[in-house]
C-alpha cells in the first residue's frame, strides 16, 4: 500500500517527461475501488494525453479490466476522480452519456449483436445515439469496414464470421461512432493464433492514425512497437509506468522483472 | 469399374478430376421407406411383435371410431326448435354420433344469446379477428401500420358487437356469448398481458431501483400464487363492492383485467428467463456504445431474449387461450360454457361428447396454428444463427 502510493505518485513524473504539453484526455486521479471487499484498485494515478497510445499488462486479476472500465463506466469508482476529455465521471447520467460518445471499446470476447448483421452492428449506434441518417451511417460503416478489410462480409451475421474477423468488426463498429478514445481489452486473447496478426495489424494502422488508445494486452511485441508509455499492474496498483525500451530494458521493480521474466521467458 | 465415357468427357472438358468410379448407391434396404420401416418398426422379434400389437389396438380403434363417428352417425333428426325429435339419436346411443345435435345447435354454440337476426355480426367478428391474426403474423407486414390496424380492427369489432350506431342495433353485452368471447377474451389478454409481462420482467432486474423490483416481485409471487378462478371470483363478486355506489363496470372488462393481470405475471417470469440467458457482454457492448436504457432494451436485449423464449411463450399463449374457458364460473359465455348449456334441453341431454368434440376442434384450430406459426417463427428467427 505505502508503496503503491509512492509509485503513483512517480507516475505523473514520467508521464509528463514523456509527453510534456499534450492535452490530457483521461486522467484517473488516486483512483479506488472495491467489489465487496475485495480492493481491486488500489490509488490508481495514470494520465493519457491525446494521441497517446498507453498498453497495460499485468497478471491476472491485476485489476486491469476493471480499470480500463472504469474509464466509460461499465465499472464504477468508490474514491478519487475520473476525467476524460474534460468530463468527470460522476453519477451524473448526462456526463456518462457523453462520455460513452467519446469513447469506443473492444472487448475480449468481441460482444457483437448476434441478430444484427455485420452493418446493422455498425450504424445501429450512429444512428441511435448520434442521430445520423441511416444512408450517411450506412456509408460510414462501409468507409470502417473496409478499413478493417471485411466490406464484403457487411450483409452476413456475426456467427457466420471467423473470431478474428469479428473483432475486426468490433473494432470497426467502436470506430463508427467516431470515438476519440479507444479502449482494448485484451482484444486478441479469444483468438486463434493465426487470427491474432490480422486484428494486431488493424489496431496498429489505427495507432498509427493518432487515435488515443488504451490496450490491455500481453502482447508484448505490440506494445513494444506502438506503445508510448507501458502501464504495469499487480494487485490493483500502477507498480511501474515507462516507455518501451525502458520497460523491458532496464525494469526498476521486482515484481515487474518477475513478471516479464515470467511473459518473456516461454 | 470404369466411368461411363460420357460423364468423363464432360468432366475432363471442364477441368475437373475425373471420377474413378461411379458414385454407388446405397443397399435398397437401408434407405426410404423400406429402409426406415425395417429400422424403426422392425429390427428385432419383440419390435416387430410390439409394432403388431399397437397397430391392432390403433387399426380397431380408428375403425370403431369411423363408424361411430361417419357410419352410424344420424346426421339430421326430424323438427326443430322445442318440436325436435331425437329418438334417432336415442336408439343408437353409444353406437352413432348425434351430429345433428350440431346441426341444431352450431349457431348457439358459436354465438350464443346473441339475437338470432344480428348474428352475422360476431359471424364477421370472428373473421376480422382470423385476418387481423393473418396479418400480425407476416413479418413483412410488422411496421408501425401494423398498430393501426389493430386499433381500427379492434374499433370495429367494438362497433359491430355493441352496435347503436350506423343503424346496427344495440346488443347489452349479457347477451355476447360463444366464440366472439373467446376470442377477444385471449387476443386482449395476450395484447395487454405480453407487455405488461415484459415490462414487470424488466423491473423485477431492476437492482438499482429497488422499489419498483419489489413492487414487481411482489405483483408475480401474488397473482402467480392464487388460482386464476380465485381472481375471476373475485373480480366479479368481490370488485365491485370497492366501487363507488351506481358505477358499475361490465362483467367481461372485469374478466378480462383478470385475465391479463393473471396471464402477465405467468409471462413475466417467461421473459426474465429469456433476459437472464443474454450474455452480459451484450449489455455491457450497448453500454459502451452509448445506447440509453430503453434503446438498449428495445434493439440489443428484447430482440435476443424474445426469441430465446419463443417456445415457452406460446406455451403460455396457448394455455390462457385455453384458459379463457374459466369465465364460465362467472356466468360468462364462452364457447366451451355455451357448448355445455346447448345440451340443456331434455331433448338434447346426454350428447355431451358432440358437443364437447365440436368445441374441442374449434380450439385446436387456434391453438394448433400457434404452435405451427411459432415453430416457422423460431427457425425465421434464428436464422442469424445459421453458419
Ligand atoms: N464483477 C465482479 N465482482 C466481484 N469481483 C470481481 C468482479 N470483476 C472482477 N472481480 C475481481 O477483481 C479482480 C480484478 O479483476 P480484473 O478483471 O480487473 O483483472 P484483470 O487484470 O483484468 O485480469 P485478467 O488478466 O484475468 O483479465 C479479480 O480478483 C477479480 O476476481
Ligand atoms: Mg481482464
Amino acid at each position: 500500500m505505502q508503496q503503491g502510493t509512492a509509485r503513483a505518485g512517480e507516475a505523473p513524473t514520467v508521464r509528463s517527461g514523456v509527453a510534456a504539453g499534450a492535452k490530457p484526455m483521461i486522467e484517473l486521479i488516486n483512483v479506488n475501488k472495491w467489489f465487496g471487499a475485495l480492493h481491486v484498485l488500489r490509488d490508481v494515478n495514470l494520465s493519457v494525453s491525446e494521441r497517446e497510445r498507453v498498453v497495460v499488462c499485468g497478471p491476472s486479476g491485476s485489476g486491469k479490466s476493471t480499470m480500463i472500465r472504469c474509464i466509460n463506466r461499465l465499472e464504477q469508482h468508490q474514491e478519487g476522480q475520473i476525467i476524460v476529455d474534460g468530463i468527470e465521471l460522476t453519477d451524473d447520467l448526462k456526463n456518462i452519456d457523453a462520455i460513452r460518445r467519446e469513447v469506443g471499446m473492444v472487448f475480449q470476447s468481441f460482444n457483437l449483436f448476434p441478430h444484427l448483421t455485420i452493418l446493422e452492428n455498425c450504424t445501429l449506434a450512429p444512428i441511435w445515439v448520434r442521430k445520423m441518417p441511416k444512408k450517411e451511417a450506412e456509408e460510414l460503416a462501409m468507409e470502417f469496414l473496409t478499413r478493417v478489410r471485411i466490406p464484403e462480409q457487411a450483409q452476413k451475421y456475426p456467427g457466420q464470421l471467423s473470431g478474428g474477423q469479428q473483432q475486426r468488426v468490433a473494432i470497426a463498429r467502436a470506430l463508427c461512432m467516431r470515438p476519440k478514445i479507444m479502449l482494448f481489452d485484451e482484444p486478441t486473447s479469444a483468438l486463434d493464433p493465426e487470427m491474432i496478426k490480422e486484428v494486431l495489424d488493424v489496431m496498429v494502422e489505427l495507432a498509427q492514425s493518432g487515435m488515443t488508445m488504451v490496450v490491455v494486452t500481453h502482447e508484448m511485441g505490440f506494445a513494444r512497437t506502438v506503445a508510448d508509455r507501458v502501464v504495469f499492474m499487480d494487485r490493483g496498483e500502477v507498480v511501474e509506468v515507462g516507455a518501451p525500451t525502458e520497460f523491458f530494458g532496464n525494469p526498476k521493480s521486482e515484481r515487474l522483472k518477475t513478471f516479464l521474466s515470467q511473459i518473456l521467458g516461454h | 469399374m470404369t466411368p461411363p465415357p460420357a460423364q468423363s468427357a464432360t468432366l475432363g472438358a471442364n477441368g475437373m478430376p475425373v471420377p474413378s468410379e461411379e458414385p454407388r448407391r446405397p443397399p435398397v434396404l437401408s434407405v426410404g421407406l423400406l429402409g426406415w420401416l425395417r429400422a424403426n418398426l422392425f429390427s428385432s422379434w419383440l419390435n416387430t411383435a410390439v409394432t403388431l400389437v399397437l397397430a391392432y389396438f390403433v387399426i380397431s380403434w380408428a375403425l370403431g371410431l369411423i363408424s361411430w363417428g361417419v357410419i352410424n352417425a344420424v346426421w339430421d333428426v326430424p323438427g326443430t326448435g322445442a318440436q325436435v325429435d331425437t329418438s334417432a339419436c336415442r336408439a343408437i346411443r353409444g353406437e352413432g354420433a348425434c351430429w345433428a345435435l350440431i346441426g341444431e345447435k352450431y349457431r348457439f354454440i358459436l354465438f350464443g344469446l346473441y339475437p338470432f337476426d344480428e348474428q352475422w355480426r360476431p359471424a364477421l367478428v370472428v373473421v376480422i379477428f382470423v385476418a387481423l391474426y393473418v396479418v400480425s403474423a407476416m413479418r413483412r407486414f410488422w411496421n408501425r401500420w401494423l398498430g393501426l390496424v389493430w386499433i381500427a380492427a379492434l374499433t370495429v369489432i367494438g362497433v359491430l358487437m355493441w352496435g347503436g350506431v350506423f343503424g346496427l342495433r344495440f346488443v347489452e353485452q349479457e347477451r355476447w356469448g360463444g366464440l366472439p368471447i373467446t376470442l377477444i377474451l385471449s387476443t386482449f389478454g395476450i395484447a395487454f398481458a405480453f407487455p405488461l409481462s415484459i415490462l414487470v420482467a424488466l423491473g423485477r432486474r431492476q437492482t438499482s431501483m429497488p422499489a419498483v423490483k419489489a413492487l414487481c416481485v411482489v405483483y408475480i409471487e401474488l397473482i402467480r400464487g392464487v388460482p386464476l378462478i380465485s381472481l375471476l371470483f373475485m373480480a366479479s363478486v368481490m370488485f365491485p363492492l370497492f366501487l363507488p355506489e351506481g358505477m358499475n363496470i361490465d362483467k367481461l372488462l372485469r374478466a378480462q383485467v383478470a385475465i391479463i393481470l393473471f396471464a402477465a405475471a405467468y409471462l413475466a417470469e417467461v421473459v426474465r428467463g429469456g433476459l437472464q440467458a443474454l450474455p452480459r457482454g451484450q449489455y455491457e457492448a450497448a453500454d459502451a456504445l452509448g445506447l440509453s436504457y430503453w434503446q438498449k432494451t428495445g434493439f440489443i436485449v428484447l430482440p435476443q431474449a424474445l426469441r430465446l423464449v419463443i417456445p415457452p411463450l406460446v406455451n403460455t399463449f396457448i394455455g390462457m387461450f385455453k384458459d379463457t374457458s374459466l369465465v364460465l364460473i362467472i356466468g360468462i359465455f364462452d364457447l366451451l360454457n355455451t357448448a355445455k348449456t346447448s345440451i340443456i334441453e331434455p331433448a338434447w341431454q346426454g350428447f355431451g361428447i358432440e358437443a364437447y368434440l365440436f368445441v374441442s376442434a374449434i380450439y385446436f384450430v387456434f391453438c394448433f396454428a400457434m404452435s405451427k406459426y411459432s415453430q416457422d417463427l423460431e427457425a425465421e428467427f434464428n436464422r442469424h444463427r445459421r453458419r
